[in-house]
């Protein structure tokens, strides 16, 4: 079985001291480990960013592809071969703005993926503009008298959409984390966790400190009942001095390739190319 | 009397059923024996506008349609005016008594008017006036005397779903407008069709005949968004996906379509993704993400006319140098442009084994005219036996079991081609990145290892051209007039050196061009320069083929005839526009 050493390549992060994303990292890694995967039978999918680096750095398959577009290829990879375990790490921007659309869409889908949002509420590789996280009223370089906007409720539009499992961390707690990814990546379907990022270098208001004055766990309540959906809604838009995070909602519910008749007889890429198309097909031309 | 030498248009208004009519008519006449050649025209809407069908049929092959139609059938008035004008003289129009359309114009211009009451007979025969249409064809067997059995087998197969009863319904109506016509309007139409005993030949359209090659060619994978005029390669492949193997997934936009096709192929699918310009437009940043990471992926790019939505159901060639040139940066690609429905067939095997050869990205540029036009071609000429699968330098599991070395994804080799794994392998756990990168996939920005790779990519393109095919010469060697011309206008071109030589030995050929990029340099050069004079015969404003010919070779062309009206060209329209130009 594979150790977190075996999982860390010698190509080491270029992330600044600090920098929320180690956390995630090691949580990931850790997880994978205490699940026991091997490292050829997972494939981390990320897209551009600094998060989006964290494959760089792992010693398994790794694909980083473009700004805003890792669900979708994600998608492509999972259908090709659902054999192979796909994480996707993205940031906020990434998952939120650019990747909008596919973050609703995969959801609908409920393939059966695992997908980490390092969510720092800032632009880190750009250096600093506001994200779509961001509260309102946030300064940065392309909001400098604040925000307009409203910041964006990922786990709402997640639970609308008919996630199956939608949860939430913070890197400052890789406990918590390293335990949630486990029971994402054991989770059969779609499961969703967006993560706390401090970004110590650009975003100096939702700091490790920040974080750690305001989050609580839901499952440190034993009443709180994860297959409530209204409760979830509630939960997922408690904003301000209280922030909860664990496992906000989870359900059972046919993943994608389940419903595939193609893929019933196995990950497509194993099932080999088809010898001969029968001449008897040119019929249904004539 | 002139016997299967014709041409009809079915006209009428999009939801009477002009299409379903058309390629049923198609199709009977195929099951007859006979060549068929059709063109679509369509209004962008699903009930209303004219749109009319046009079907040329003979016992000899078909290069192309030509002009001069023979009989009109108007489901609508609006459908007599708009193509009275076309018929020629002892021509005639079948329509509905009820439409009142007068005898005398069209009887001043020699067109007999064959009155008959579609709908009444559709009602009297048990049926409704939606099966105006089924009629309509039982009319045109009677007047063209053409045997009613192929019609009722088309009937058949379009209403089996429907159930016996709807069949027998359809047959009484389509016969009693046959006995109509032949009661009332006897033998006396000049053009008819006959049945010849022939082996029946396959009716079938450009994109379909993409999709069966690419399933020959073994493609197990496509997503798509749908957009017109590409749909029908995805649709197609999506019904016999089941069947066949196939995962066929609808994406939320075509960015998705491609990116997911780019993760399929990664992990070792076989890709197809149709698209249209529009498309292909949001698919850019996508297809050079291929050309980074050396994903094999196929697109079908059914061009119509652009800027933006265009003209949504017509059709177009003015992609060309957008395809070859499409987003940042350099990487290899290549481009087929078939013209003819074998040479779509042959173009969706072979994207299959370039793009997994090269490990790029691979573009089949048809347009809607291509794309829907039914044609027949002889089950012999779609040839599966011709197909075999080449997945170029991919190691098996057998290979990695082998590996004493830590696997390297972008190796730097000669030829440029890296062998390929897929993920899965203990001996192969690999990253690629959309960065620039290493042999084993790390991001870098170091100069040297960019100028190794960066080269190593760009080598695949000069590979590649020397397997690109020379253009295809048709008609005489050497002629007084060369056209030149890619993809689907080859049919009109070549209908037109035929008329032209016919008159005039040596007068014209033809120089067609499907292997468009990376440019056939040297193969191409010499027919170019062995060409007396050159018109280049495009769909679109600025000569694209033109331009890309100057570019790659010097070569500059005498003239041009260009088109860009949403409407394939007519051989009658190169041969007026060859005399003004020379």
């Amino acid at each position: 079985m594979p150790t977190v050493q075996d999982y860390t390549s010698v190509h080491r992060p270029t992330w600044c001291p600090g920098c929320g994303n180690y956390g995630i990292w090691n949580s990931l890694k850790a997880a994978l480990v205490n699940q026991n995967y091997e490292l050829h039978d997972v494939l981390i999918v990320s897209g551009i960013g600094c998060g989006s680096k964290l494959p760089d750095y792992t010693e398994a398959n790794g694909l980083m592809t473009l700004h805003g577009r890792p669900l979708a290829v994600a998608t492509g990879c999972h259908l090709a071969n659902h054999d192979l375990k796909v994480v996707i790490t993205h940031g906020d921007g990434d998952g939120y703005s650019m990747g909008g659309n596919h973050f609703l869409h995969t959801i609908r889908r409920n393939l059966d993926i695992v997908d980490i949002y390092q969510d720092n509420k800032v632009y880190g590789l750009t250096k600093g503009q506001y994200s779509p996280t961001s509260d309102k009223g946030y300064k940065s370089k392309t909001s400098l008298g604040g925000s307009i906007e409203e910041a964006v409720f990922p786990l709402a539009v997640a639970l609308a959409a008919g996630a199956t499992f939608v949860s939430r961390s913070f890197a400052g707690d890789t406990d918590q984390l390293t335990w949630l990814i486990e029971q994402a990546l054991q989770h059969k379907g779609y499961a969703m966790i967006d993560v706390f990022q401090p970004c110590v270098s650009f975003n100096k208001i939702n700091t490790y400190q920040w974080y750690q004055e305001r989050v609580y766990k839901l499952q440190d309540d034993p009443n709180y009942d994860t297959s409530n959906l209204d409760l979830a809604f509630q939960k997922a838009r408690e904003w301000g001095d209280r922030i909860p995070t664990g496992i906000f909602y989870q359900v059972q519910r046919p993943t994608y390739a389940e419903q595939v008749p193609t893929l019933g007889k196995g990950a497509l890429v194993k099932q080999g190319l088809r010898n001969s198309v029968p001449e008897s097909i040119k019929n249904e031309f004539v | 009397m002139v016997t299967n030498n014709m041409t009809i248009i079915i006209g009428g208004d999009a939801g009477q059923g002009v299409e379903s009519s058309g390629a049923g008519f198609c199709k009977a006449l195929a099951r007859g024996g006979l060549h068929v050649y059709s063109v679509q025209d369509n209004r962008s809407r699903i009930r209303g506008g004219h749109n009319f069908y046009t079907i040329r049929a003979q016992a000899d092959p078909i290069r192309s349609w030509t002009e001069p139609v023979h009989l009109l059938v108007a489901l609508t008035k609006e459908s007599v005016e708009i193509h009275a004008s076309k018929l020629v003289k002892g021509g005639a129009v079948i329509c509905d008594s009820s439409l009142k359309v007068e005898a005398e114009p069209l009887e001043q211009a020699g067109i007999k008017l064959i009155n008959v009451p579609l709908a009444q007979l559709a009602k009297d025969s048990g049926g409704s006036k939606v099966m105006s249409n089924t009629a309509a064809l039982g009319a045109l067997a009677g007047l063209t005397q053409f045997p009613m059995k192929y019609i009722q087998s088309v009937i058949h197969d379009n209403f089996k779903k429907k159930g016996e009863k709807i069949i027998d319904i359809n047959y009484k109506v389509a016969q009693a407008a046959y006995d109509y016509v032949v009661e009332h309007y006897g033998r006396s139409f000049e053009w008819n069709l006959q049945a010849v005993d022939v082996e029946p030949r396959m009716v079938i359209n450009g994109n379909h005949a993409i999709a069966l090659g690419a399933l020959v060619g073994g493609c197990n994978y496509t997503s798509a968004y749908p957009m017109t005029p590409g749909t029908s390669v995805f649709e197609w492949l999506t019904t016999h996906a089941d069947e066949y193997g196939i995962v066929s997934k609808q994406m939320e936009d075509e960015i998705s379509a491609i990116c997911a096709g780019i993760g399929a192929a990664h992990v070792g699918a076989r890709v197809i993704v149709p698209t249209s310009g529009g498309g292909f437009s949001l698919m850019v940043e996508a297809l050079g993400f291929a050309g980074m990471i050396e994903a094999p992926i196929v697109i079908v790019n059914a061009q119509r006319p652009g800027p933006s939505t265009g003209f949504a159901t017509r059709t177009e060639q003015s992609d060309l140098l957008f395809i070859i040139y499409a987003s940042q940066g350099e990487f290899p690609r290549i481009v087929l442009a078939p013209g003819t429905t074998k040479q779509c067939f042959e173009a969706g095997a072979r994207a299959m084994n370039l793009s997994e050869k090269y490990q790029t990205p691979v573009i089949i540029l048809t347009d809607a005219y291509l794309a829907n036009s039914f044609r027949t071609v002889n089950k012999s000429d779609i040839d599966f036996s011709s197909i075999t699968i080449d997945r170029g330098e991919f190691l098996t599991d057998a290979d990695l079991d082998k590996l004493t070395e830590k696997y390297k994804r972008y190796l730097i080799t000669e030829s440029g081609i890296s062998p390929r794994a897929i993920p899965g392998h203990p001996k192969a756990i690999f990253r690629t990145t959309s960065d620039e990168h290493n042999e084993i996939g790390e991001i870098v920005e170091e100069a040297d290892i960019r100028n190794r790779m960066h080269t190593k990519r760009m080598k695949k393109l000069e590979l590649a051209r020397q397997e690109m095919r020379a253009p295809d010469l048709y008609g005489p060697a050497q002629a007084d007039v060369t056209l030149v011309c890619w993809g689907s206008t080859i049919s009109e071109a070549h209908e037109a050196i035929h008329m032209l030589n016919s008159e005039k030995k040596d007068a014209a050929n033809l120089l067609h061009f499907v292997d468009i990029w990376p440019f056939p340099v040297e193969k191409a050069t010499p027919f170019l320069e062995n060409a007396k004079k050159r018109v280049a015969v495009e769909g679109n404003y600025t000569a694209q083929l033109a331009q890309l010919i100057r570019a790659e070779t010097g070569i500059n062309m005498d003239a041009t005839i260009l088109k860009f009206d949403g409407r394939p060209f007519s051989p009658e329209y190169i041969i007026n526009k060859l005399k003004e130009v020379l």
